[in-house]
């Protein structure tokens, strides 16, 4: 009585017989357009879910490490060893600017100064702000983009430069003055007239204190009367054929300091700021809630799908259909829902991230996390029918045979 | 006495069969030692009181349901012994089913669905929904070929799942309370059908039902109580023909 096997020969994906099979499993999916919608709309809730947060993380990253981005057009950093952040402000001695000029393989070297200093605004405002010194001749880590003003305005007398992006947030005069500052304007630093003679635009920085640029030696007058031993930063130019390690080696053995690359430098600044403000732990935790709420959306609406049509599967397992060809379909099902899904959640995440970045929050999707995305959607849709399956594995009479 | 009941071979043979559900306290034993012959070409109704048995014992005798102990040959196969995979094949070949609730695939056109069991035993699709339309002709639903199930009544749904049921040219059926869930004269039209279109030498249908206007439409009549059958009787063939002029 018993026939030959249908699994014998070619693999039965490729039977024509099959794929009619699989052709009712999407007429079961796509004939209830409320249901099918529903399901798109669960897994695209997930994936956004699970993607938008993972991008504020990285976005918050990023932004630890804009600084250093902005200013970084040196191979190495070198700084007191015991520095943690990029606005960790260890005074160096100036002297190391000329034992670091002297080492082997280097091509150039310029000092840099940074540090939090507090400024008065012209009606009166009080605030704090971060002072870059650049290089007096060189300009060495001006930001990249200029908006009013040319770089070099910043030799004029008393010149500062501010942030365009920012300062009609970070810079506006609360005492009666009613506006932004701006270029034209004369403030005080630390009791020394200051002059902004142009602004700048850059990257989005995690720091909500306002970046004034300014020269090295009139960044140390500000911040210190002239203190020739604030120096933050020795940028460090190697020569094109200098071994990087080789030369770091020399560096630190001759200043004591540590030199890091750019790279080992944002890593470091990211590292400490995710870790000490909390936000790894926060965001990690958003992530994981997000992951874990998206994840039982997306499950719980692929058990409802497979539950509604238990009668239907049990109808088709009682008619000769295999457990083999009833998992493909379910597969088939929870693949293109999937797909569809992720796509939409994906795509709105990103729109999202889009209006959030614009309104100069942090967000930034790199190619990984839709890839994570992906596996956590696929991870959820396997597991959710997994469960399914063994529902309709397990034919009940009952389920068929009910009224 | 019907001449086909009790003649040739049983399509079914239950011998001290017995279904129990959960172990120990909870047990619950629902055959209690069945004792049944079904002969080819005759209908067969299983009549008792609700949770007496009825669905276990077709269940069993489908091989949807493994049973806990006895025999159960069904055309010629032990079905205690057939493994679940090759049950589900056997039961794609042999069995057709009808449902309380029709069961049609709600996304589906009547043509589609009654194309099913052809394309489970793969059969091209064209030649499969053409058959399912000479299926559904005979029915009675030509002019419905192209409907979904919702947009039909309920006992043109019935009459839907007896084409499916029927479409493979199985040798038993299977029904469970195939008029429950319809009036007094749809119901009626339902069993004429699987008497006239159902029916034949080969073919054997196994019908359980509450409804007592049904009886006469059977060759015989197992009563079922608690897990047992207490008598068989027998329809005379008259009796039958004339329920079948009743309409
Ligand atoms: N899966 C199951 N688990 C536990 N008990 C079950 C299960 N299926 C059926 N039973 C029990 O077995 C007994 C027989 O059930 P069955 O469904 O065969 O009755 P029935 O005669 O079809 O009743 P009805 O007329 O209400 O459909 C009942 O007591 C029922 O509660
Ligand atoms: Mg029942």
């Amino acid at each position: 009585m018993i026939n030959t096997t249908p699994m014998d020969g070619a693999s039965p994906l490729f039977k024509s017989e099959i794929v009619i099979v699989y052709a009712i499993a999407l007429k079961m999916l796509l004939g209830d357009r409320l249901k099918y919608f529903g399901l798109i709309a669960g897994i695209a809730f997930a994936a956004m879910l699970i993607a938008q947060q993972a991008s504020i993380l990285v976005g918050f990253t990023k932004q630890t490490g804009a600084f250093i981005r902005d200013t970084a057009q040196a191979d190495l950093w070198i700084m007191d060893p015991q520095v943690r952040f990029s606005q960790d402000h260890i005074p160096l001695r100036e002297i190391m600017v000329h034992t670091v000029r002297g080492t082997p393989g280097v091509q150039w070297a310029v000092p840099l100064f940074q540090g939090f200093v507090r400024a008065r605004m012209p009606d009166g405002t009080n605030f704090t702000l971060i002072l870059v010194g650049l290089d007096d001749s060189s300009l060495t880590g001006a930001p990249p983009l200029m908006v009013e003003g040319a770089l070099t305005d910043l030799r004029r007398d008393r010149a500062v430069f501010i942030d365009a992006g920012t300062s009609a947030k970070k810079l506006r005069m609360k005492n009666g003055g009613n506006r932004p500052m701006q270029v034209g304007d004369t403030f005080s630093i630390m009791d020394h007239q200051a002059y902004i003679a142009g602004s700048y635009r850059s990257r989005t920085s995690f720091f909500w204190e306002p970046v004034l640029y300014t020269t090295y030696s009139r960044a140390l007058t500000f911040a210190a009367g002239g203190d020739r031993n604030l120096l933050s930063y020795v940028m460090v130019k190697l020569l094109p054929d200098a071994s990087l390690e080789q030369t770091r080696a020399l560096l630190q053995q001759r200043t004591g300091l540590a030199a890091r690359t750019n790279e080992e430098f944002i890593q470091l600044t990211a590292d400490y700021i995710l870790n000490e403000t909390g936000i790894l732990m926060n965001f990690g935790f958003a992530i994981l809630l997000g992951f874990a709420i998206g994840s039982l959306v997306a499950g719980q609406t692929f058990y409802n799908f497979t539950l509604d049509n238990l009668r239907h599967y049990g109808t088709l397992k009682a008619m000769g259909v295999s457990n083999r060809t009833l998992a493909g379909m379910l597969f088939l099902q929870v693949a293109v829902v999937s797909v569809l899904g992720y796509g939409i959640g994906v795509g709105m995440g990103s729109a999202l991230g889009l209006l959030m970045s614009s309104a100069g929050l942090a967000f930034s999707m790199p190619w990984q996390i839709p890839a994570i995305t992906a596996l956590a959607i696929l991870l959820v849709s396997l597991l959710a029918s997994w469960f399914s399956l063994r529902r309709v594995f397990a034919l009940e009479p009952a389920v068929v045979f009910k009224g | 006495m019907s001449l086909l009941s009790t003649s040739g071979t049983p399509v079914v043979s239950c011998r001290q069969l017995r279904k129990n559900f959960g172990s120990g306290e909870n047990q619950v034993q629902a055959l209690r030692g069945i004792n049944l012959d079904i002969y080819p070409g005759e209908l067969m109704m299983l009549v008792g009181p609700s949770g007496c048995g009825k669905t276990t014992l077709i269940s069993v005798i489908a091989g949807i349901l493994d049973a806990s102990a006895g025999e159960c040959q069904v055309l010629g196969e032990n079905l205690l012994t057939l493994a679940s995979a090759a049950r589900t094949q056997w039961r794609g070949k042999q069995i057709g089913f009808v449902f309380q609730a029709y069961n049609l695939l709600p996304t589906l056109t009547a043509a589609e669905n009654v194309a099913i069991p052809l394309l489970v035993q793969k059969l091209p699709r064209s030649q499969a929904l053409k058959q399912a339309a000479e299926m559904l002709q005979r029915v009675g639903l030509a002019e419905r070929i192209q409907a979904l199930p919702a947009q039909l009544s309920g006992g043109q749904q019935q009459r839907v799942a007896i084409a499916r049921a029927l479409v493979h040219q199985p040798p038993l059926l299977v029904c469970d309370e195939p008029t429950s869930a319809l009036d007094h004269h749809t119901g009626h039209q339902v069993m004429e059908l699987l008497r006239r279109v159902a029916t034949s030498a080969n073919r054997s249908l196994i019908v359980v039902t509450h409804d007592a206007r049904i009886f006469p439409f059977a060759d015989r009549i197992a009563h079922i109580e608690d897990g047992l059958i207490t008598h068989i009787a027998e329809n005379s063939p008259a009796l039958i023909k004339e329920s079948l002029h009743v309409a």
